[in-house]
């Protein structure tokens, strides 16, 4: 076992000798492990000063915020906001510094104008260079506040659907913006419905009566003097969502309203002042911020959520104790049954799984990066392909995940002060923004069929696929339920399962493809090739980066396991795709139920040493049943007494419950 | 087409509600701004509004029979959770079940008179589920001839129960009872909580409200701790147990009797399920035929996304689903009616079946709509995220009927328990009758070799006879093999319980196994009752897809088992797809069908008119952050922050 330091404040506060003793039978080193997640022992250190200086600044505290109504909450957004800008300057951050994503991974979203940094972002992305030198200096110094408004009413992943018009007039060098439908009405864009005075807004271009198709435009919607709506322009907020109280998700009709020619993002393409059209580079370029948004919100809207819940859920799971596992002693931590293990601990390794996919990811874009701003742009179908799957596989899963630990809490998981509705509210958003998922894997699944329509044609295809030309037919050869623990063993599996899956549409294959009735009739299955592809390449990028950790302080075995149990797990919930064609049999897959069901026991011993290692504190998990210390009935007890309605007098009494109490009921 | 089937089941009341109906929903008393807009204080002020509104209606239209009361408060309240919820259900049921005549006669005429409000405080905050776990004690003390009743521990509190908080002034307290200085188990308690007339907690009682939640705004759960409280003797429920005033401890004759109210309340959660699912349902399928989006064909306009395989894959077999636990609901309930009166006559036979089946199928059921009111949420898109468009709604209101009235995975495995007692019964000669009967045919295929999975294949996936032989099949097979590891894991180990706990997740798999048998079997059963050949047809429909959908999502099952073959698996999944188009026609006239009206179903998305989008954009003119044009936070913070800069 490994002596974990214990946090200094819990030795202070005294910790729940139930996950105390969690922590003493580590089979590694925490910190360590940390380290590793965070890219390298200076990183954490860098981290934690970070996280504790906003910590110890009550401007940022969170801990009213589930009592709070929607008004409240993006009040406290916008003022955290300009609080935080005061802050930067205060401890010389900077927006291109590398705190900067600490910082707003631990204010999680909480906090407003984060649409405008996509607005800089797209100007940045798809600007010319003279449009960047106008309008980021004043996106940076916040005299104006962006927003990025693409979806909406009636359109919003299909692109070309767009319905806001803008028509170019020669005479006065301006484009004409119009929503001429009710369905045409800016939807959703966050930040807009109150707070911003600019926007990007996606339209289709005519110049000269002919479309060009849908371009970006900066229009200015609010008055910098009062901030009241500009002429022609209808601005407001979409009312009450699910979540994200805090951020006013905007409406936005548009009557002629005009901006001059030059607000037309035109790094790629341009109308010229003869009305000319001009274009540098594929169409698709215009695409390219949101690949990138797909990728860059995996990380802190996706996986985060999810290991926090799992954080939550497995420390509060170490605490609560029910029923008897053995007549005669005290009632068993409800970790200890094998239902709640199955429950959990494969979510835990998903989460692992996903940190690492990520990070592959990212490295596969900041290449693909550089290459598009060279204006190489080989590399989009695959980005695209990649970001698609990937997003919404790992969205699905993780959604799916942060609703089996809330369920995992019994009622309490239910409180808002479990912190896991209001995690499980935001992470679910991701399956539908930037991009519906059902659509984002149809995509994908485009681009598998037509790598394999070229790989039999003989033709080279990207590397990330070239494993769809190798099938072989064959067998799996495992015999004893140990086997199942080797990698190549369930790799392979995976593999065979995901060309299966695409070959299996063969005919629609042969008939040439995207013939749209045939497509149409095969996008259940479309879907899961696009499914069994990414499944395959999270095990495989797992499988590689548990290889190359080394095995010091016991983080290479401990994360030996859990991609076991990710890859196990994923045959048990599918056992049909892979016993379909007979590659596994029957008996083979009762052993590989048996070697999951052994994992989970032996992950088990590390659960909570492997959620302490996400290192969140008690303030970022905002959550009654997830503190380090476990003292979790206490907490739920004091904070629920915080709550305005045990602080306030409900007139509800006075003017209902009395009257009918003595009868008086006809004077209501 | 199977208008009045749908949503009550009982075609004859149809009418008659649907008068009742329209009289409440255009009463002025009960109109009030859209909830969704409200804080949390005054959706609670507006839920006891119109609960006491309801009260009021009851007593002047004379309603009084239960089923109308029941149809009347659906009406009034619509799906929301109402803070009186547990005074009639719990409260008011406990008292009439559990108590002598003398405290019927104390007690009833408040209680229906709404004199008096009560709850009914059993779960604390460590203990849920677990029953014989709960901390609070009630020590009696024959000098006084009282109970006092003590939270000796921070996880002892009680917590959760509804109209706790606020609302009641009385609770039925579930403790374990302490006379002679022994520990004689869980007993029923009546708890004054606050004082009448003023409503402030009487001295020794905390009370107060636990705080905000995954919906149910409108109702108070409470938190009650109570230091050394003292009730009267005769405050405790004794029809069944009691406590001589000298303190001697009468024991109850029979404790099967509490299983009929959880039958009772399980069934109810299975009705839930199928009535969250269809208004789930109806919402995102209307939605699907007025949304268009991409394109099908090159230069066609954009179709309805209903038109779109992938969207009847994930709306169609849950509209199916939806129709199937109705069925199931509407058994269980008549299952429950015709033998509790041979429960009163103390026949309890039937009831330790009943009792494992609607545990199962409550699991079963509220898991599946649980996880299809999502799947329809994300059906509609970003639309459906917003409050508008009701989902949100329906499932925070729905989601927590996985953990109360008995947590879901804990359900299964009493499921589990009932089917390894049967196969034992089996494996050692005797015969089983009722819903495991099919375990009966695993005796006789014990003389071959091989077991029960290699028997010649048969299925006929077009007759959804042959499938529910099919899933007959699959349990059959899940339930011996869960039986056999748990065998396997007692010769190894000591303790029953530890293997138990090691073969609990093949047990759940088996009793999922065996509910899942049970709805395709009911289903089926079902279609043969309906007269009208067109609305057969369309159930017929429904009912193959619900059996082939479920195959095709568990394809290993069947697979291992060699029920079917891979050709086979083929044929389930092309067959899918053909029935998704065959359905498409009805899809609309279906969700119809279950007749719910515009106001209860709460939709932007769903409402029967198809005018979604100019009506989102009314709603959303309404929300909080548009009462001012320019909102105050420009003036408090991005005002000076630009001025600053």
């Amino acid at each position: 076992c490994f002596r974990n330091p214990v946090h200094m404040d819990s030795v202070l506060s005294g910790v729940n000798p139930d996950l105390a003793s969690e922590r003493l039978t580590a089979s590694f080193s925490v910190e360590k492990l940390t380290a590793r997640l965070d890219g390298g022992a200076e990183h954490t250190r860098m981290r934690r000063a970070i996280v504790e200086a906003i910590e110890s600044d009550p401007a940022f505290s969170r801990e009213n915020q589930y009592f709070q109504s929607q008004n409240e909450r993006y009040e406290a957004a916008v003022r955290r906001a300009v609080h935080l800008q005061k802050k930067m300057r205060e401890m010389g951050w900077t927006e291109n510094g590398p705190e900067i994503k600490y910082i707003y991974r631990w204010l999680s979203g909480d906090i407003a104008f984060l649409l405008h940094r996509v607005f800089m972002r797209s100007i940045s992305v798809l600007g010319s260079d003279k449009q960047v030198a106008k309008w980021i200096p004043l996106a940076t110094e916040h005299q104006i506040i962006g927003s990025y408004a693409q979806t909406e009413l009636g359109h919003g992943t299909y692109l070309q659907g767009l319905e806001t018009t803008a028509v170019f007039d020669i005479a006065t060098q301006e484009f004409l913006l119009n929503t001429p439908k009710i369905s045409a009405m800016k939807w959703w864009p966050g930040d807009m419905g109150r707070s911003a005075t600019h926007t990007v807004v996606f339209a289709q271009l005519y110049v000269h009566g002919k479309c060009y198709g849908v371009h970006p435009f900066i229009v200015q919607i609010r008055s910098l003097q009062d901030h009241s709506p500009r002429p022609g322009v209808t601005v407001g907020d979409i009312g009450p969502k699910m979540n994200f109280e805090h951020t006013d998700n905007g409406y936005l009709m548009l009557q002629n309203v005009r901006v001059p020619r030059e607000n037309m993002l035109s790094r790629f393409c341009e109308v010229q002042p003869d009305g000319t059209y001009v274009r540098w580079g594929s169409q698709k370029i215009n695409y390219f911020t949101m690949t990138t948004v797909r990728i860059s919100i995996l990380s802190d809207e996706v996986i985060l959520p999810l290991m926090k819940a799992c954080t939550i859920a497995i420390r509060y799971s170490a605490v609560r104790r029910q029923s008897k596992l053995k007549p005669g002693e005290q009632e068993a931590k409800i970790l200890d049954y094998q239902t709640q293990q199955q429950k959990l601990l494969p979510q835990l390794a998903a989460a692992y799984a996903f940190h690492f996919i990520n990070i592959y990811l990212h490295e596969l874009f900041d290449r693909g990066y550089q290459e598009i701003q060279g204006r190489n742009f080989d590399s989009l179908p695959e980005l695209h392909a990649f970001s698609s799957g990937f997003k919404a596989m790992v969205t699905q899963y993780c959604t799916s995940g942060v609703e089996i630990c809330l369920r995992a809490c019994g009622g309490h998981g239910y409180s808002l002060l479990s912190g896991l509705p209001s995690l499980y509210t935001r992470v679910l958003a991701s399956c539908i923004y930037e991009g519906e998922n059902t659509v984002l894997f149809l995509q994908t699944a485009r681009f598998l069929i037509k790598c394999f329509m070229a790989a039999s044609a003989g033709q080279p295809i990207p590397p990330s696929v070239t494993y769809l030309s190798s099938a072989k037919p064959g067998k799996c050869p495992a015999k004893d339920k140990l086997d199942f623990l080797s990698p190549d063993v369930y790799l392979k599996a995976y593999e065979q399962m995901a060309i299966r899956s695409v070959t299996k549409l063969q005919h629609l294959i042969q008939s040439g493809a995207e013939k749209h009735e045939a497509w149409n009739q095969c996008t259940v299955q479309l879907v899961k090739a696009a499914q069994a592809h990414c499944h395959y390449i999270t095990v495989k990028i797992f499988v590689e980066t548990v290889e190359k950790l080394d095995n010091k302080a016991g983080i290479q075995k401990v994360m030996k396991h859990l991609c076991d149990l990710f890859a196990l797990h994923g045959i048990f919930s599918n056992a049909g795709d892979f016993l379909y064609d007979g590659y596994l049999s029957g008996a083979q897959m009762d052993l590989v139920t048996a070697s999951y069901l052994d994992l989970l026991a032996v992950i088990r011993m590390d659960a909570v040493p492997l959620v302490d290692a996400f290192d969140f504190t008690d303030k970022s998990l905002n959550s009654a049943l997830g503190s380090y210390d476990g003292q979790v009935y206490q907490r739920l007890y004091e904070w629920a007494q915080k709550s305005p309605t045990n602080q306030q007098v409900s007139p509800a009494y006075g003017k209902y419950l009395k009257p009918l109490l003595q009868n008086r009921l006809s004077k209501l | 087409i199977a208008k009045g089937r749908g949503e009550e089941g009982r075609p004859g009341g149809t009418a008659r509600r649907g008068l009742q109906r329209e009289g409440v929903i255009n009463d002025p008393d009960f109109q009030h701004e859209d909830l969704n807009f409200l804080s949390r204080s005054q959706r609670y002020e507006q839920a006891i509004r119109k609960s006491s509104l309801m009260v009021m209606k009851l007593r002047e239209h004379g309603i009084a029979d239960p089923d109308e009361i029941y149809w009347f408060k659906r009406t009034c309240l619509g799906p929301f959770p109402e803070p009186f919820g547990l005074h009639f259900s719990m409260f008011q049921k406990t008292l009439e079940t559990q108590t002598t005549d003398a405290q019927k006669e104390k007690w009833l005429p408040l209680v229906r008179g709404v004199n008096i409000i009560g709850t009914y405080a059993q779960t604390e905050m460590g203990h849920g589920t677990h029953l014989r776990g709960l901390e609070t004690t009630a020590t009696y003390d024959p000098a006084t001839q009282e109970f006092i009743l003590n939270s000796p521990t921070v996880t002892s509190i009680k917590w959760w129960p509804g109209g706790l908080g606020k609302t009641s002034n009385h609770a039925i307290v579930l403790a374990q009872l302490y006379t002679q200085g022994q520990c004689k188990g869980l007993h029923a308690f009546i708890v004054p909580i606050r004082q009448l007339g003023t409503h402030e907690p009487l001295p020794g009682i905390t009370v107060g409200d636990i705080g905000p939640k995954f919906g149910y705004d409108e109702m108070d759960n409470g938190y009650l701790k109570m230091d050394n409280f003292r009730i009267p003797r005769e405050n405790m429920l004794m029809k069944y147990a009691q406590v001589e005033p000298d303190g001697t401890y009468v024991k109850p004759l029979n404790d099967k009797l509490t299983y009929g109210t959880m039958v009772f309340i399980r069934s109810i959660i299975v009705g839930d399920s199928a009535r969250s699912l269809s208004r789930a349902c109806t919402i995102a399928i209307r939605y699907s035929a007025v949304r268009h989006q991409s394109e099908l064909k090159a230069g066609e306009p954009e179709p309805q996304i209903l038109d779109y395989q992938t969207q009847q894959y994930k709306l169609f077999p849950l509209l199916a689903t939806a129709y199937a636990f109705h069925f199931v609901g509407a058994y269980i309930k008549d299952t429950y009616r015709r033998i509790s009166g041979d429960i009163i006559e103390g026949d309890l036979s039937e009831l330790p079946e009943l009792h494992a089946l609607t545990a199962g199928l409550k699991a079963f059921t509220s898991w599946t709509a649980n996880a299809g009111i999502e799947e329809c949420r994300m059906a509609c898109g970003g639309h459906g995220y917003s409050r508008c468009s009701g989902l949100p709604d329906i499932y925070v209101t729905f989601t927590p009927s996985c953990t109360y009235e008995g947590e879901n995975t804990v359900m299964m495995l009493q499921t589990a328990r009932f089917l390894v007692k049967s196969y034992t019964q089996v494996s050692s000669g005797q015969r089983v009758t009722g819903m495991v009967s099919y375990l009966n045919d695993l005796s006789r295929q014990r003389i071959q070799p091989q077991h029960v999975a290699a028997r010649p294949v048969t299925v006929r996936i077009n007759d959804p006879i042959s499938l529910v032989e099919a899933y007959k099949a699959r349990a059959a097979r899940l339930v011996e093999a869960a039986a056999k590891n748990l065998q396997a894991e007692l010769n190894h180990r000591k303790s029953k319980e530890d293997a138990w706990n090691r073969t609990s997740v093949d047990l759940v798999r088996a009793s999922e196994a065996h509910c899942h048998y049970v709805i395709v079997k009911l289903f089926t059963a079902k279609l043969s009752e309906i007269s009208n050949a067109a609305v057969r047809a369309v159930m017929t429909e429904l009912c193959l897809l619900y059996a082939l959908y479920g195959i095709s999502k568990n394809t290993g099952d069947f697979l291992q088992a060699g029920i079917l073959t891979d050709t086979q698996v083929n044929q389930v999944n092309q067959h899918v797809k053909e029935l998704l188009a065959i359905i498409r026609p009805n899809a609309v006239a279906l969700v119809d069908s279950f007749d719910f009206h515009d106001v209860h179903l709460g939709s932007v998305l769903g409402r029967y008119d198809g005018n979604v989008y100019e009506n989102m954009f009314e709603w959303a003119k309404k929300s909080p952050l548009n009462k001012t044009e320019v909102h105050e936070s420009f003036h408090k913070h991005l005002k000076p922050m630009q001025a600053k800069l």
